[in-house]
């Protein structure tokens, strides 16, 4: 079970990834508890699994319009599928490194796995997850935290 | 933000990151004359092939790779080539993983997420060492 200090750690990650990497910073909303095991997805889902003193996985999940505005704020033209992919693993990956600040060295993050349009292709392990919506511009996604 | 003047050889970079934006975005955005970009490496065991044939004098390096991670592919890096200067450009946070990376060889450490002059602050750091 997180608690409201490792919940705050991600909601740090988030705010910080984009004030730095857009100048433009998003704001969160109110995180909630999901128990029934399926927090939700956008079309695209950047999926990071955690091993070590905690276990379990980290997504962040946009739809594809913010993921291209999100690439042309950071002078990418290239808003091919590839890169739209390889942006949601990068933000879901960026996010759970930073929060070794806090966890430390045995908060052990995997490369990025990335589903598209089909949320059903991943599993939450356990059906508590903890959901921190992201509003940006006009746009809105999620960071999904489901940690034993 | 280059201090660096005209009459001073190039150095020559290699970019390695599992991310195909973050490759372009580092190639972009760094501003700094001498530094000449030969090759682009998306995990440690590519990077260990291209510094073997390109000799690269500068590396950035990220840290979460697949094949090879980063910090044993800075170890070696500088086995190959003891002076080659290593840039790690990292998510991960933690001290203990920047300490580690130092005492494997590399230079410098650049959380990121980063802003250009972030990025190019850090690269005149590491050339400072020249």
């Amino acid at each position: 079970m997180l608690k409201e200090a490792e919940i705050r750690t991600f909601i740090r990650g988030v705010t910080h990834y984009f004030e730095t990497s857009t100048q433009q910073p998003a704001s969160v909303g109110s995180p909630y508890l999901v128990t029934d095991g399926k927090p939700g997805a956008y079309d695209y889902t950047g999926i990071i699994g955690v091993s070590g003193a905690r276990r379990g996985i980290v997504y962040f999940t946009a739809p594809r319009g913010m993921l291209t505005v999100l690439l042309m704020r950071m002078q990418e033209t290239d808003t091919s599928d590839a890169n739209i992919m390889d942006l949601v693993g990068e933000v879901a990956n960026t996010i759970s490194g930073n929060a070794r600040r806090d966890f430390g060295k045995q908060f052990a993050i995997s490369v990025p796995t990335v589903v598209a349009n089909d949320v059903d292709k991943f599993t939450a392990p356990h059906f508590r997850s903890f959901v921190i919506p992201i509003n940006w511009r006009s746009h809105s996604a999620k960071l999904v935290v489901c940690l034993e | 933000m280059d201090t660096f003047s005209d009459s001073e050889s190039p150095l020559k970079l290699m970019i390695v990151d599992d991310s195909n934006i973050i490759r372009r975005r580092i190639e972009r955005s760094q501003q700094i004359a001498r530094l000449q970009v030969v090759g682009a490496a998306s995990n440690g065991r590519e990077a260990v092939e291209l510094f073997r044939r390109t000799r690269p004098d500068v590396v950035t390096m990220d840290l979460t790779m697949p094949e090879m991670d980063g910090v044993e592919c800075v170890g070696q890096l500088v086995a190959m080539k003891s002076d080659v200067l290593i840039l790690v450009v990292s998510a991960l946070a933690d001290k203990a993983t920047a300490v580690e990376a130092i005492a494997r060889g590399a230079n410098g450490f650049l959380c990121k997420p980063f802003t250009d002059r972030q990025l190019n602050d850090a690269l005149a750091d590491l050339l400072s060492e020249v």
